[in-house]
């Protein structure tokens, strides 16, 4: 087990380093430094210099690239070109809301999926069945953006339920903070629940045709018991692992539902940044990003493995 | 589901398909035209679906929105084919060996990078257009046909036809492309049209957040973006490019589904 986690982390390293390398030098490829953009196209030379040379672009890229990992290994990304404050602080700002989305959506659709699916596996071919697949067929169609509209259209316009958009900030108190994250969660949780939803099911059913379920139907417990005691324990593993890797497409999805409520989020952020060429905060946002979505597979290839034992000997 | 699914999805498809190809040759108001006497009307026989903001034919644009998403969903999935489908033949020829190794890590690599994370850097560079797209969303689809046609491919190695072919002296590459990937081609074909729809949702994700394509291209992802500042004088303004979205998807995934059960009936299973 350790000699499997080790590998990974090397690998996951691995991945890091040439992930940051790319964003980095891609990124870095753009025409035009920030500096001549800030300061417009009548700026003197050696002002243009000066602003080069406070921001660090005068000093060759691979010194800059080594500068910007190392800093944010040690929680310093840079300042920002634009606003002139630490990048990290701006994040931070932002990840108060992101992150909070993120989770609120992936409770809620592991909360409505587990129980639809579970529902469905056991009344399998019924009438039931089919019109939770039919729905869930529906809900991987529908983009999440679109259905945030439609939510607010009905939630916030026609029912004054909910502000269409904005967000009330942590201060105004963790109701009124969630309340305006309710809608933007539901949008981002839909196709999310129906994907878990089909998994779940779709898990369920095979563990049913394992052997030691038909020896637990034998010695005579009923469905609903061999469902709930035996098969959903063992069913369950796939369904974590996919919750694990929905967090990430939440992450990426977030970034387009927060432009749907206007909510300032680490979505809003690269958007103005990219606009304002504002390259350093599109840099460490997108590389906090990639970091995110490799660590989390990290952990959930770890808690397999140390769910299934088989798995530590597998390459993949 | 059964391989009946393939009705509805194929319905559905041909749909947008025929309005996508015939929007080439002929649309109902050309949708340049700015009419803005007529903005925002709701459904009347002169505009079947309405007007927008700047008094443009619904249905026109939304047959010339197909025509663009279309084609960048299926550029971005032939991209995905074209590089992916070789790499893992490649590998699976390579197995285990530093070629393979390279490639799957190539693979993980990609993967950590959701297709939104590579548009958002690729319009960073260049900004943004139809063509930066494609290119995201192609690059996004490379690993998930390498990962495939890999695993499919290895598991055929081992078979007695492809042992009868090395003894015939075949090399590894005519081997791959005689014998393996005809026989992988099915999976394929499932697996390309899931990833067109997963493509038609990812261009009109991109679309809206600015990042697809650029105006006066329409675009059902812009169409939505446009639509939400308005989106309480003419909610009907939101409501059609979305539905244009889930009937192409939907169809496309009930096609799949079909295509799936259809293909290999070992999958025919009672579910």
């Amino acid at each position: 087990m350790l000699r499997f986690v080790l590998t990974r982390l090397m690998s996951l390293l691995a991945t890091l380093v040439v992930a940051s390398c790319i964003v980095f030098f891609v990124i870095e490829v753009v025409p035009g430094d920030p500096a001549s953009f800030m300061l417009g196209i009548n700026a003197q030379p050696d002002t243009l210099a000066a602003l080069r040379a406070e921001l660090g672009l005068d000093v060759p890229k691979w010194q800059r690239y080594l500068h910007w990992t190392g800093g944010m290994l040690s929680g310093d990304f840079g300042t920002s070109y634009t606003y002139r404050t630490p990048v990290a602080n701006m994040i931070a700002d932002r990840l108060w809301i992101s992150l909070p989305l993120a989770l609120f959506a992936l409770a809620l659709s592991t909360l409505i999926a587990l129980p639809v699916g579970l529902w469905a596996a056991s009344r399998r071919g019924s009438y039931a069945d089919s019109v939770v697949m039919g729905f869930t067929q529906l809900g991987v169609a529908i983009p999440n953006f679109w259905f945030a509209l439609l939510l607010v259209m009905l939630f916030a316009i026609k029912l004054g339920w909910f502000s269409a958009g904005g967000f009330a900030g942590w201060d105004a108190g963790a109701f009124a903070a969630m309340k305006s994250l309710m809608l933007p969660a539901i949008a981002l949780a839909l196709p999310q629940a129906a994907i878990l939803t089909r998994v779940m099911r779709s898990s369920l059913l095979d563990v049913m045709n394992e052997d030691y379920i038909r020896t637990a139907r034998a010695k005579g417990l009923s469905v609903r018991q061999v469902l709930l005691k035996h098969a959903l324990r063992n069913a369950l593993i796939p369904v974590l692992t996919i919750i694990g890797l929905q967090f990430s497409f939440l992450i990426a999805g977030a970034i387009i539902i927060e432009n749907v409520f206007f909510l300032p989020g680490l979505g809003r952020l690269i958007f103005q940044s990219i606009a304002q060429r504002d390259l350093i905060v599109v840099e460490s946002v997108v590389m906090l990003l990639v970091f995110a979505v490799v660590i989390i597979t990290f952990l959930v290839d770890v808690a397999y493995a140390w769910v299934d034992p088989r798995l530590r000997q597998a390459n993949r | 589901m059964s391989w009946r699914s393939i009705i509805p999805g194929a319905i559905l498809v041909f749909t947008v398909m025929l309005a996508a190809l015939g929007s080439l040759f002929w649309t109902p108001y050309d949708v340049a035209d700015l009419d803005i006497r007529n903005k925002m009307q709701t459904s009347s026989i002169e505009h079947w679906l309405g007007t927008d903001h700047f008094g443009r034919d619904i249905f026109s644009m939304l047959m010339v929105g197909a025509r663009t998403s279309i084609a960048v969903a299926l550029v971005a999935v032939g991209i995905g084919m074209g590089v992916g489908v070789p790499l893992g033949l490649f590998a699976a020829a390579r197995a285990h060996g530093w070629i393979d190794e390279l490639i799957m890590r190539g693979n993980d690599l990609v993967f950590a990078f959701p297709a939104l994370l590579i548009a958002i850097m690729i319009t960073a560079v260049f900004g943004p257009s139809a063509l930066n797209a494609i290119i995201a969303i192609g690059i996004f689809n490379i690993p998930v046909f390498a990962r495939l046609s890999r695993g499919a491919a290895l598991s055929l190695w081992t078979r007695e036809f492809i042992l009868a072919a090395k003894v015939a002296g075949k090399g590894a590459f005519r081997i791959s492309f005689e014998h393996v990937l005809p026989n992988i081609s099915n999976l394929l074909i499932v697996q390309g049209t899931i990833q067109f729809s997963l493509g038609i949702l990812a261009e009109a994700g991109l679309s809206y957040v600015g990042l697809g394509a650029q105006p006066p291209v329409p675009s059902w992802g812009r169409m939505l973006a446009e639509s939400q500042t308005l989106i309480t004088l003419a909610p009907h303004l939101a409501l059609y490019p979305g539905l244009a979205i889930v009937f192409t998807v939907l169809g496309l995934n009930l096609l799949g589904d079909g295509l799936r059960d259809w293909l290999d009936p070992r999958l025919r299973r009672e579910r």
